[in-house]
């Protein structure tokens, strides 16, 4: 909550948390302190289904540099998946 | 101080306290053991959450004689490990000013009432919760001295304002009512140097009492020794200065 930089969407999906698949209902996206990595700020991504607690959460934490090349590869597989015909 | 020879005994356990709006929260409370009357600290734990680290500095002021309360700040946000539980409230865009106010005030409250403490009550956070007690310290009336490791986001502009902060902790500085030790990362980015700078102002400006310690190469939570901002030499520098701040307005 230093940065107050959060934003969440809607998503569609599983989960594998502590405690197995879980379904996704949100993906919480913030640029913040992380709790495990090295580093002072950076993006974390928690996948969470809020209404079976905070414990269904499948969490990661990026450095930026991390984070954009990870939207640049998802956007360019799912290019590749369009182009294949595998997004009809 | 403490000698070889002494009895020494702490007791440390979860409780529960009266927060902001009359609810029951959760808090965990650390004492010497002894007849006091003992000085007492109230903390208001970081973005991280209640976490161990938290739970390491209730000891640690238990251990130099402080009766000590820490409360859950992020209570209403459910159960979980802490991180899960910060993770959702840092979803959530944090939690309400007003209401952390209201759970360190209430914390003070309960504390204070204790018959082994001695009527004097300081409060302590770092990160968020060094906003949150800086908060607390200007507008619940009852802190005997208050402790700011980088509190970030005391100085907000305008367009930072939110529902849940909806005023600068900086306007409400007129109103503090105790000393205030401040200590800071001259590589913070949150609050960084020139913003520190500015709180400095503010305090001097409305002729508070303050003592402003800046730190070389050391950035944002450098006491964190689970972190890789923690600073060796820094943190046992600031904590020595926190003992003896607090020495000099509580005991």
């Amino acid at each position: 909550m230093c940065t107050m930089i959060a934003e969440k969407v809607k998503v569609d999906g599983s989960g594998k948390g502590l405690t197995g698949w879980f379904k996704l209902e949100h993906a919480n996206v913030s640029f913040d302190h992380p709790f495990n990595a090295p580093m002072e700020h950076t993006l974390n991504i928690d996948f969470v289904n809020e209404s079976q607690g905070p414990s269904a959460r499948v969490a990661v934490e990026l450095s930026e540099q991390s984070a954009r090349a990870l939207v640049q590869t998802i956007l360019a597989v799912l290019d590749q998946a369009d182009a294949g015909g595998h997004l009809k | 101080m403490y000698q070889t020879d002494m009895y020494e005994g702490l007791l440390a356990e979860t409780m529960t306290m009266t927060g902001a709006n009359g609810d029951m929260i959760n808090a965990y409370l650390a004492r010497p053991l002894g007849p006091g009357p003992f000085p007492a600290m109230v903390l208001a734990h970081h973005m991280p959450g209640w976490d161990e680290w938290y739970r390491e500095t209730t000891h640690k002021f238990a251990y130099h004689r402080y009766v000590t309360i820490s409360p859950n700040l992020y209570f209403r946000a459910g159960h979980g490990s802490p991180e899960d539980v910060a993770a959702k409230v840092r979803a959530d865009g944090g939690i309400p000013d007003e209401q952390a106010v209201g759970d360190l005030a209430g914390a003070m409250r309960y504390i204070r009432a204790l018959p082994y403490v001695n009527d004097k009550v300081g409060i302590f956070g770092t990160c968020s919760g060094g906003r949150h007690a800086y908060l607390a310290a200007c507008r619940a009336p009852g802190f005997d001295a208050i402790v700011d490791c980088w509190g970030g986001r005391i100085v907000m502009a305008q367009d930072q304002l939110t529902t849940k902060s909806p005023v600068s902790p900086l306007d409400y500085t007129k109103d503090l009512s105790c000393p205030i030790l401040g200590l800071f990362g001259n590589e913070d980015s949150n609050p960084t140097p020139e913003q520190v700078n500015q709180h400095e102002a503010e305090l001097k400006k409305h002729g508070k009492n303050y003592e402003f310690h800046r730190y070389d190469d050391a950035g944002h939570g450098f006491f964190y020794h689970d972190r890789s901002a923690y600073r060796q030499a820094q943190a046992v520098d600031g904590w020595q200065k926190v003992f003896a701040f607090l020495e000099k307005y509580l005991i």
